[in-house]
């Protein structure tokens, strides 16, 4: 069967490589600010790619997920992050271990893993539109990138939050059935995620005077 | 029945909220009791759920498997409010109730999501409840405002939900694996998923589990994913790193353990145990490592709970009934183990104002009552008979015999026995020393305290603890003995 994809799986597959190159695009941001605004827009697109299975599948139940999403991830979350660092008064992103040009480097030998990896798996069926799961994985494994090269706590929560992103586009092509009350449920359960990252992001900045990860180095051993 | 597993839910949520508003004294004493009585719910439902699953509401479902760790988790409730009692000393001043109202409804909130976590029904309620138990202890880490604190609540907070969202996707991966059966939409219930595990796509549930592994895993402190557990059990409260240690890991193993039947049921039992094999070693070799050369008397004991994650992890791997059982019994035995021995730290913590060993010389003369139990704890801990902890190792050593997996039963006995000395070794020392002389007290290398105990409040629960260990050591009652054999049997071992 190797015959053309169809217009669903191409266009899905099209919004998922979206979120995935803003997931790059985040990784080479130097200001905290553009940052959370990449994430915004990444939701934003997570958000069209909810409404377009949910209008090519006529799931109805989507519709109430992306205005969900469509609220939580492109309006609270980020102004909440954003308000935060304007409390904090800083706004270049911790510097990363190495350059934003290795960065990218790194991110793309990761994400082709993660790409080809999900694509060995042989997982061909008829409902399943394969290179949008491997691009998930890849999108996972770039927000892995993200939080392990960057060195403050806004970047890290945020690496945090788009790799929910990633999970996110997962979970829309391959369990696009998922009852409604359980993505509620995981969407509430990252609003809550993200007040605590906050909570403890303020603690920090209070302490320390300082968004960076640097000084985490008393515990070891 | 169904009524008592509503009521479990129910009180301590309802409790959080109460002392929230309630001055200190008043909240201590209703956690107590609430703590208390939970477990008494618990012991109730016990010889009920040995024999049938009871279900209420369609969300919540109680079955041989999360009445264990239901028991591990209110056995702590219980005994963690009589310690905090004691360990709390807490000023008139504004600030002093301030903590007290955070601390006290941050414990309570904390107990209901543990207990939450076993008792819903079904693979995607059982990630939101753990995601609850992340929020709710990283604000506890957080809450004693020290350097140490806020670095420690960020590594956790960030780790484990990374962890979490490597455990979301396993958890669409594995619905994904029973569209094959159930068509685009269905409930991710147990049963459910249990009835069609053997026509999923197997490709997809190996992915499914191993995501699963390395996600919960993350919270159970399995390796390479442990790293956080280390600090944020020493930087936290005491009563919180008991919870954490015996009863967090504990119902991350369940999570586990869920994974694992669906995927034991779908893919044959060599898989999910090879799995688990590969990760239990690896932790259990990393954890006696660090275990020689700990000096921080909690940190120790948190390489210790990530010691004994590695023992379940193997214990699971080799299949045999009895050493289902076995790990089963571990996860109570280490629940009330762990909880002692973090209430014979905290006394100690009080007494000497400082968590270094080094500094700690004839603790067991300073503390007549704490001190002694203290060893005990830790005796029982490195799995000494007559207590629970060495039964249980020696059901799993027993059943890997009985599996052709020699080489295997030999490195772990190796490594538990390095355990054995890092744990007791510098204990001891610390404990059973003489106390300083004046001479050492003018270099000011260790600290001179008077004899007396702290708070007559932690002697009860440690000894509360130390009954339970002997008892789970010596003569396990019937009714656990029975409900631990149907668990194995739910988890696809049969005698």
């Amino acid at each position: 069967m190797s015959s053309l994809p169809s217009t669903y799986d191409g266009v899905a597959a099209g919004l998922s490589l979206l979120v995935l190159l803003t997931e790059f695009a985040m990784l080479r941001a130097p200001l905290l600010r553009s940052q959370v605004r990449l994430y915004a827009f990444q939701s934003l697109v997570v958000t069209g790619l909810a409404l377009y299975v949910a209008a090519s599948k006529h799931i109805d139940e989507l519709f109430v997920l992306a205005g969900l999403s469509l609220l939580l991830k492109v309006v609270v979350v980020p102004s909440l992050i954003l308000r935060l660092l304007r409390d904090a008064d800083t706004d270049l992103a911790g510097s990363s271990v190495v350059g934003s040009a290795s960065a990218i480097l790194i991110a793309l030998v990761v994400a082709a893993f993660g790409f080809f990896a999900v694509g060995s798996l042989h997982v061909n069926s008829a409902s399943l539109p394969t290179s949008s799961l491997a691009i998930a994985c890849a999108i996972v494994l770039v927000a892995f990138v993200l939080i392990i090269l960057r060195s403050d706590v806004v970047s890290q929560a945020i690496g945090f939050f788009s790799l929910e992103n990633g999970v996110s586009v997962a979970s829309l092509v391959v369990a696009s059935g998922l009852p409604l009350i359980v993505d509620i449920a995981f969407l509430f359960d990252l609003l809550v995620a993200v007040v605590v990252f906050g909570v403890i992001m303020r603690v920090h900045h209070t302490r320390n005077a300082t968004l960076s990860t640097s000084d985490f180095d008393r515990l070891k051993g | 029945m169904s009524v008592l597993v509503i009521l479990i839910v129910c009180v301590p949520l309802a409790a959080a909220i109460v002392t929230w508003y309630a001055p200190v004294n008043v909240s201590q004493n209703l956690t107590i009791g609430v703590g208390v009585a939970s477990f008494a719910m618990a012991l109730v439902l016990l010889p009920r759920a040995s024999h049938a699953t009871i279900t209420a509401g369609g969300l919540l479902r109680v079955d041989a498997l999360s009445m264990v760790f239901l028991l591990a988790v209110a056995f702590l409730y219980a005994t963690t409010s009589l310690f905090a009692k004691g360990y709390l000393a807490l000023g008139d001043g504004a600030n002093a109730r301030r903590y007290g109202r955070r601390f006290y409804a941050g414990l309570n909130l904390f107990c209901w999501s543990l207990i939450v976590v076993p008792l819903v029904n079904g693979l995607a309620l059982l990630w939101v409840a753990i995601e609850i138990t992340t929020v709710i202890s990283a604000l506890l880490v957080a809450i004693d405002d020290t350097e140490g604190a806020s670095e420690a609540a960020w590594k956790y907070v960030l780790l484990a939900s990374l962890g979490l969202g490597i455990a979301l996707f396993a958890t669409i991966m594995m619905y994904y694996a029973g569209t094959a059966v159930f068509g685009a939409s269905y409930s991710l219930s147990y049963s459910t998923l249990l009835s069609g595990a053997l026509h999923f796509h197997p490709v997809i549930v190996r992915f499914a589990f191993v995501l699963a592994v390395l996600g919960y895993g993350t919270k159970m402190g399995l390796f390479p994913v442990h790293t956080w557990l280390p600090d944020a059990h020493s930087e936290a409260p005491t009563p919180v790193s008991a919870l954490l240690s015996g009863a967090l890991l504990a119902v991350s193993f369940y999570a586990i353990l869920r994974f694992f039947q669906i995927a034991e049921r779908s893919l044959g039992p060599t898989f999910p145990r090879d799995v688990l094999l590969v990760f239990g070693v690896a932790t259990l070799l990393l954890a006696s490592l660090y275990l020689l050369s700990q000096r921080d008397m909690k940190r120790l004991l948190a390489y210790s709970s990530v010691e004994h994650m590695g023992i379940l992890a193997i214990g699971m791997s080799f299949g045999a009934s009895i050493a289902v059982v076995g790990v089963l019994l571990q996860v109570l035995a280490h629940a009330a183990a762990k909880g002692t021995a973090f209430y014979g730290a905290g006394s100690m913590v009080r007494k000497f104002g400082t968590k270094d060993m080094t500094k700690i010389r004839g603790a067991v003369s300073a503390l007549p009552w704490s001190g002694p139990m203290f060893v005990l704890a830790v005796l029982a801990l490195s799995a000494m008979p007559p207590f629970g902890i060495f039964r249980s190792e020696f059901y799993i050593v027993e059943g890997g015999l009985s599996e052709p997996r020699d080489v295997i039963v030999a490195i772990f006995v190796v490594l538990v026995v390095m355990a054995f000395f890092g744990l007791s070794w510098f204990t001891t020392e610390t404990m059973l020393s003489e106390p300083p002389s004046s001479a050492s007290v003018l270099e000011g290398d260790v600290l001179v305290v008077t004899k007396g105990e702290v708070s007559n409040w932690i002697v009860a629960a440690m000894v509360v603890g130390l009954v339970a260990l002997l008892i789970l050591g010596v003569h396990p009652p019937a009714s656990l003995s029975h409900l631990l054999d149907r668990a194995a049997a739910e988890l696809g071992s049969v005698r």
